[in-house]
């Protein structure tokens, strides 16, 4: 049962690094617009159009 | 003619030197849309960014102060193909906004505390605690004490805050009985902790938290959804209005913008969209959507008007919200004063069930522990049982019952066109039963049509839909349209009169009946269509008389027939007796009064109460608003005045009153379910009490049956979705 020393403190860590993760992305807006989010991750706008530029 | 614009009431000013401006945005679908606005206005000089939020479908743009002006935004985004509005965030929008936040955090941290916890009681139940040793077991006990403790503080605020203040209200509600469960079973977890026994509750405090706090979020984001879209609603059919500045230049600005005593331009054909009373001019005034009266009013210098009401002939200079008394509009906010003190106040289902609940719940397990001490128990055993009690009544069903069914009721009614301003709407709505309408523009359209189309020849049509092409007078546009005109006549306009031109060597004229001189032949059009407003039309000796009359709602007939199948319906009015008489005929509705004022519409709601009617009034003007606030629930288009919709429960979208119709159907379905809900939550307790009772229920038997008992009752909730028939 040894085990459970760093067991369960890793549980809890990962645990918590997710709760912490979810928070930031509630905090910098990523909840506010379900609907535009879906969208904007397949639109190509941040890849520079070939040819234009320099 | 276009006027400049003022939209200073508009702009926010989010940090030193930047100004900002929300807009609702029509037609943004896809991704594509995004990317066209957010780049074609980021284009624009001085524009520092701009950001659409797809589900809102509203757009932020920001920009360096004074770089350019409000109105050259708008032009943009019309010009890039999106009409914009432009609308204020009141600051109840944004703490709506914050309170929504607040329950996703605290269902984040309830969910990461329950499945922690869960994690240490599974393997408990999976049979750690069946070692000899019970190092183990007090370990994982004191683990999930540290896990749950701050997440139940945390995540239990908004029940805890609630509870307190529905005690000190002395009225209490659901969430004294939650808090009141999830702090005992904490506490006594400890207590069993500290004395090594094998039986805590921290997994089920934690579940039930999260349950409920799913709950209540889904909730929380469908008010907040549909007080969106009526704010969107409200930007896109805002109204403006031209006002005269003291050098006499008119700029078009939003009503929001406007103050009492400021002077307004109102236009031949326009809308009146303030209050006021008339400085200047001299007009007809179609008062059908405030009054209900269909017949056009002479006004002159000096009489009221009021919005809503359309300006027929000539221009008028209007002083907003006069301080004239014993208008209209005096009468009716004294009327609407008095109808919101007599409102009975209505007590919502789950409310009701909660009245009933928690004494019995309390009173059980006060009573179990009495019973087992009496039994010769210890005082730990007797605590550690009377918990359990109140933990596995804990109303986690009976939370969820009641919302869940609101939350997919509300989004069914949304999709077809009926937006619900409270849940208890709902409740409200199902007990109903009798309908009364308004008439003019709940039932009719607002706008104008030819009624007598069949009964003229094809030339004259044709002739009087080119006359009427050539004014601005609303009646006219009718004929045009039913005429199909395309190709106007060089035509001169008598501002009031009507419109004269020589047509094949003849003298041709469109206008009032006086004017054409047609009163004769008008008396049996005006006897047929009484409803109607006439307009005639001579050429040379021939003289034809047009009846243009508000047409019924396309669908209005078969609502009315299946609203009439379960449900008493009337007709009141404030038209004239033949009027109202005509479309009560067509409808098939057998009871209608006509001539009503707004006290008058408010007795008969009374004596219909008086009778033990539960009455739905369905109302748009202005002189239905005591009358909709007077009545047990009310409906009004989205058409509506402002005062009316301010009163309503729920407003219906487009030209369509099936909505009325699904909104009774589907309410009725919704509290049916509602119903079951509580029900099944009734019966899950009468078989789970006596066990919890006799001291059976270990916290995995808990875990189970709250859990059970919580999916069965949304997804019979999610069945609000589907309703057929009645």
């Amino acid at each position: 049962m040894n085990v459970l020393v760093y067991l369960v403190p890793l549980a809890l860590a990962l645990g918590l690094l997710g709760l912490a993760a979810f928070l930031w992305a509630l905090r910098s807006g990523q909840f506010d617009d379900l609907d535009g989010a879906a969208w904007r991750a397949i639109s190509d706008d941040d890849l520079p159009e070939r040819g234009k530029r320099e | 003619m276009t006027a400049a614009q003022d939209l200073s009431v508009f702009v926010r000013r989010p940090a030193e030197g930047v100004e900002a401006m929300d807009l609702v945005v029509d037609g943004v679908y896809c991704g594509a849309c995004i990317v066209t606005i957010e780049k074609g206005l980021s284009r624009e000089e001085g524009v520092r960014g701009a950001r659409v939020n797809l589900a809102s479908k509203r757009v932020t743009v920001e920009w360096e102060e004074g770089a350019l002006e409000p109105p050259a935004i708008i032009e943009k985004l019309e010009a890039l193909g999106y009409p914009a509005y432009p609308f204020a965030s009141d600051t109840a929008d944004s703490a709506e906004m914050q309170a929504e936040k607040r329950l996703l955090r605290c269902l984040g941290v309830a969910a990461f505390g329950a499945m922690n916890v869960m994690l240490l009681s599974v393997s408990l139940w999976a049979g750690a605690d069946t070692d000899p040793n019970p190092a183990t077991r007090d370990l994982f006990h004191w683990l999930s004490a540290l896990v749950a403790l701050p997440c139940a503080a945390y995540a239990g605020m908004p029940f805890f805050e609630s509870a307190a203040k529905s005690l000190r209200a002395r009225a209490l509600n659901m969430d004294a009985p939650i808090s009141l469960a999830v702090i005992l079973a904490l506490c006594m977890s400890v207590v069993q902790t500290l004395a090594h026994e094998r039986q805590a509750y921290f997994d089920s405090a934690i579940t039930l938290l999260m349950f409920l706090l799913a709950g209540r979020y889904l909730d929380q984001r469908m008010r907040r959804r549909t007080r969106d879209f009526a704010v969107n609603l409200s930007a896109i059919r805002a109204d403006r209005a031209l006002k005269l500045a003291a050098d006499g230049e008119a700029k078009e600005t939003p009503i929001a913008a406007i103050k009492p005593g400021d002077l307004v331009l109102v236009r031949a054909g326009e809308r009146v969209a303030v209050d006021g009373t008339i400085e200047e001019g001299r007009s007809q005034i179609d008062q059908s959507l405030v009054t209900g009266e269909t017949a056009a009013a002479e006004v002159g210098p000096g009489a009221p008007v009021y919005a809503g009401t359309l300006n027929l002939a000539g221009a008028l200079r209007v002083r907003v919200e006069s301080a004239a008394s014993g208008t209209l509009l005096d009468q009716v906010n004294a009327l609407l004063l008095k109808a919101v003190e007599q409102r009975s106040s209505y007590v919502a289902l789950a409310d009701r069930a909660a009245r009933l609940y928690v004494p019995i719940v309390h009173f059980t397990a006060l009573a179990t522990f009495i019973g087992w001490l009496a039994l010769g128990a210890g005082w730990q055993q007797a605590t550690v049982i009377a918990v359990t009690v109140l933990i596995i009544t804990c109303p986690c069903a009976l939370g969820l019952a009641v919302p869940a069914v609101q939350v997919v009721a509300a989004g069914a009614l949304f999709r077809r066109g009926l937006i619900l301003n409270s849940g208890e709407a709902l409740e409200r709505l199902a007990e109903a039963d009798s309908v009364v309408f308004d008439k003019t523009g709940t039932l009719t359209q607002p706008k104008p049509v030819l009624a007598n189309a069949a009964d003229l020849t094809r030339d004259d049509l044709a002739l009087a839909g080119a006359l009427a092409l050539a004014s601005k007078h609303p009646l006219a546009k009718a004929i045009a349209e039913a005429a199909g005109a395309k190709a106007p006549i060089a035509a001169e306009e008598f501002p009031g009169r009507g419109v004269a031109a020589g047509y094949r060597g003849e003298a041709a004229k469109l206008g009032s009946v006086a004017w054409c001189e047609a009163e004769a032949e008008a008396a049996p059009v005006a006897a047929a269509w009484p409803d109607a407003s006439l307009i005639a039309l001579r050429r040379g000796e021939r003289v034809v008389v047009f009846a243009v009359r508000q047409a019924l709602r396309p669908d209005a007939r078969e609502a009315v027939a299946e609203i009439a199948r379960a449900h008493k319906v009337e007709i009141l009015s404030g038209d004239r007796a033949a009027a109202v008489a005509l479309v009560a005929r067509e409808l098939g509705v057998e009871r209608y009064e006509a001539g009503l004022k707004p006290a008058d519409k408010i007795a008969r709601l009374k004596a219909l109460a008086a009778e033990g009617k539960r009455t739905l009034m369905v109302g748009d003007g202005l002189n239905d608003a005591p009358a909709l606030a007077a009545a047990h629930v009310s409906i009004s288009p989205v058409s509506a005045a402002h005062i009316a919709q301010a009163q309503a429960d729920a407003l219906f979208l487009g030209d369509k009153l099936m909505p009325v119709a699904d909104a009774l159907r589907l309410s009725a379905k919704a509290r049916r379910l509602m119903l079951e809900n509580l029900w099944f939550s009734a019966a899950y307790n009468l078989f789970a009490v006596p066990l919890a009772i006799l001291g059976y229920v270990t916290p995995l038997i808990a875990a189970i049956a709250m859990s059970s008992s919580s999916v069965v009752v949304t997804l019979n909730a999610l069945r609000a979705r589907h309703a057929k028939g009645p």
